[in-house]
């Protein structure tokens, strides 16, 4: 039955009270949740039940060859085969001291790892404000690249010396990324600082400096420091490939940090200079206590991925013929045992790869809102 | 001393005083370095000169866009290997386009398993060295797709097998030029439409379905001078004889990996560009458009878009040019491209490492400076004008 409503010239009065609108659609707990994220409107559920079907077809196929058929043990790829149909991993466990050092002699291991572990604790302050003990900490971080130089070619303290030639696996990925990070980063900001100057010398230098870098692929420069620098240089002279390599790989990535660099310079806002000059800074002192520090405060996703970047392409020193993991890889492959196992080796270094640049990138989500200082 | 003095502490002077040191000190490198070059050339009885380019080579190249066979010169084998950069570029930029504004959007979505699909993607990809990645599709397809007789088939047109993809070759019959004609007479329609109804809109306030009418345009005018002049395409479609394919194109296992392998990876870059552009625009733009009572499509296409793309293009660019530069790892998995004509074999057959890298890395720069260039002008002609 349908509620009396008074006519009356006063307007439109309800004289029984109106039933109940339903509750609307809950928006908490877990069906709130799934119905405003998975299930808001049709073309939204479809979507969503054909991605779980998606999923789902791929784990179950990909599972069977990642681990359930996958081999953990075995002598050749043909033994492999005989237990299981699915991926042979004995591969990577035969091959791992090799894929971790390359061909460093084994009864000298121990000096690369003792350099990994000091690692850690030599970047520890730089990375973390809460360190214990910074400020004593950061001596040891700037003697630790003498001390992992002397330890890895060895040559004194009666460690017999060995040569860079036998350098490898991560442990060489490792030596190239964080000496190329550590070095690129100060001759970036000078190059940065370089192409802003009022003077016309050292900016064009600066630019053409930049620009030629940037300009070619990293492979072009490692193929010049492989086969061309010896003519650059006096006749006579050695000069060892993995030193080229990094030096090459420094200049590299610096161009890139400079442009990063600059961005961060350009968006300081003209009257922190004025200001700086107005109390009676000269050039270098606004540079290093007020532009500078802003400037890099703002560019640091920018530079951690051109650390990033840097980290990723030392895999290309194997065109030059070094030994990094994928150089390890290949030559397993190249072994008739482990003929074709190349989708095994390349993941397993696909995954050595995303564990340290995820953390990087990481670590620089994590800086970003440290430093964040405006008031949002 | 205090004359000296003096002129460290002007300005002025203190400037030229360290341009000049800068520049001496840069020629005196300079010279040293070549210097060096000369003395180490003679010594060798090297000379320097570019006349190795005409030189037969004497190698096959196995993926050529221009006729080229073992006897023709150096200089010939360095342009097909850049035109295989070219190919390799442009393919993978289109695709990597598709890919990464899909993954853009997707990652946008308000759909969180689509959302978060994408991002695992992403960060999966980006966060593996390309080189990687490039041997990891070149494994796969050489070691674990079926041989020629087991082909992998879409609706027995395509064919994936170990020694590549295999997809029709069209074949131009008389008649080609009025097809090609059709495809001219649509663009200019199209753009002297999307003109006019632009010209009409700032006017008038109305508005035509450009896009609609557009692709309409752009699917019926060809179709119709297909029709027209009697289907004057065919297609030669691969055909299993033995134990290979014959007729259609081979794409080999370089460059179908290669191609796949810096799309996929460009992808994910392009994915975060798009993200981030769209995210850039500000919140109030958004909402002010929802308040006139824009509907949700008009909103993305006449509001975010134009403006998230002038954030979005300078970074894409620069993606593109990456994807070049990154097409030179063809040399590990044997793609003949510049790198490996150019700067591989032929520098080794005639020992010319100098001019040869010279070439390489030059050609490499232009093709950069140029993209640069274009990205200022662009940039310049789109920037907001400030008060």
């Amino acid at each position: 039955m349908a509620p009396q409503r008074s006519q009356s010239a006063r307007g439109y009065v309800a004289t029984v009270s109106l039933p109940a609108l339903p509750p609307p659609i809950g928006t908490s707990g877990l069906t709130g949740w799934m119905r405003q994220n998975l299930f808001y409107n049709l073309t939204n559920s479809l979507m969503t039940i054909f991605t779980v079907v998606l999923i789902w077809l791929l784990f179950s196929s990909a599972s069977g060859w990642f681990v359930f058929d996958a081999v953990m043990q075995a002598g050749s790829k043909q033994e492999c085969l005989k237990i299981d149909s699915g991926a042979c991993w004995a591969v990577i466990g035969k091959r791992i001291e090799q894929f971790m050092f390359g061909f460093y002699p084994e009864a000298e291991r121990w000096r690369p790892l003792v350099c990994f572990l000091l690692l850690f604790v030599a970047i520890g302050p730089l990375l973390l404000p809460s360190f214990p003990a910074r400020r004593q900490m950061l001596w040891f971080s700037a003697f630790y690249p003498v001390l992992t130089g002397v330890l890895l070619l060895g040559g004194a303290f009666g460690m017999p010396p060995v040569k860079t030639a036998l350098f490898g696996g991560f442990m060489l990925t490792l030596i190239v990324g964080v000496t190329g990070i550590a070095a690129s980063l100060p001759l970036g900001i000078l190059l940065a600082l370089g192409r802003q100057s009022k003077l016309l010398a050292v900016r064009t230098l600066s630019v053409m400096f930049i620009e030629f870098m940037r300009g070619v692929p990293l492979i072009t420069l490692l193929f010049v420091a492989s086969t061309m620098l010896n003519y650059f240089l006096p006749p006579g002279t050695h000069f060892d490939l993995l030193l080229r390599v990094l030096i090459m790989v420094t200049f590299f990535s610096a161009a890139y940090i400079a442009e990063v660099i600059r961005g961060g310079l350009q968006a300081i806002p003209a009257g922190q200079y004025e200001a700086a000059q107005a109390i009676g800074l000269n050039y270098w002192q606004t540079t290093r206590l007020v532009t500078l520090p802003q400037a890099l405060k703002i560019s640091i996703p920018g530079i951690v991925n051109t650390f990033i970047g840097l980290y990723k392409d030392t895999t290309l020193v194997i065109v030059i013929g070094l030994l990094d993991p994928l150089g390890i890889g290949r030559a397993a492959l190249a072994d008739a045992n482990w003929n074709g196992l190349s989708n095994e080796i390349y993941l397993f270094v696909a995954l050595f790869f995303f564990v340290s640049c995820f953390a990087m990138s990481r670590y620089s989500l994590w800086l970003e809102k440290r430093l964040a200082t405006e008031h949002r | 001393m205090s004359y000296l003095n003096s002129i460290w502490r002007n300005e002025h002077s203190r400037g030229v005083l360290i341009q000049v040191f800068v520049l001496t000190g840069f020629f005196a490198l300079f010279s040293w370095l070549i210097g060096n070059v000369i003395s180490n050339f003679t010594s060798l009885n090297k000379g320097f000169g570019f006349d190795f380019l005409l030189l037969p080579a004497g190698y096959d190249i196995n993926q050529t866009l221009i006729e080229y066979t073992n006897r023709s010169t150096h200089l010939r084998a360095a342009i097909v290997g850049l035109l295989n950069t070219f190919l390799v570029a442009a393919v993978g930029v289109v695709l990597a386009t598709l890919l990464g504004f899909i993954l853009g959007v997707a990652r946008l979505s308000r759909n969180w398993l689509i959302s978060k699909l994408a991002y695992i993607y992403i960060e999966f990809t980006r966060n593996v060295p390309v080189l990687l990645h490039i041997l990891l599709w070149h494994g796969i397809i050489v070691n674990t797709m079926p041989h020629p007789r087991q082909a992998l088939t879409i609706g027995e047109v395509l064919f994936l097998t170990n020694r590549g993809l295999y997809v029709p070759k069209p074949i131009a019959e008389t008649g080609i030029g009025l097809v090609w004609l059709g495809v001219v007479a649509a663009l200019f329609f199209s753009v002297g439409f999307a003109r006019y109804s632009r010209a009409r809109q700032r006017q008038s306030g109305l508005q035509w379905p450009v896009f609609r009418i557009n692709l309409v345009i752009w699917i019926l005018l060809p179709m119709l001078a297909f029709f027209l002049a009697g289907q004057p395409v065919s297609l030669n479609l691969p055909v299993l004889t033995g134990f290979n394919f014959r007729g259609g194109i081979q794409l080999p296992p370089e460059f179908v990996a290669l191609t796949f392998a810096l799309a996929i990876y460009t992808a994910a870059f392009i994915g975060e560009i798009v993200r981030a552009g769209i995210v850039a625009v500000d919140k109030g733009q958004r909402e002010a458009a929802e308040a006139i009572g824009l509907k949700p499509g008009q909103v993305m296409n006449e509001v975010i878009l134009p403006q998230a793309r002038r954030i979005i293009i300078p970074p894409l660019t620069s993606q593109y040019l990456n994807l070049t530069k990154n097409s030179s790892l063809a040399i590990a998995i044997g793609y003949m491209d510049i790198v490996a004509t150019l700067g591989g074999i032929t520098l080794n057959q005639t020992g010319r490492e100098m001019e040869a890298m010279l070439m390489v890395m030059g050609i490499y720069l232009i093709i950069s400076l140029l993209i640069s260039a274009l990205m200022n002008w662009y940039n310049s002609r789109v920037r907001l004008v400030g008060r």
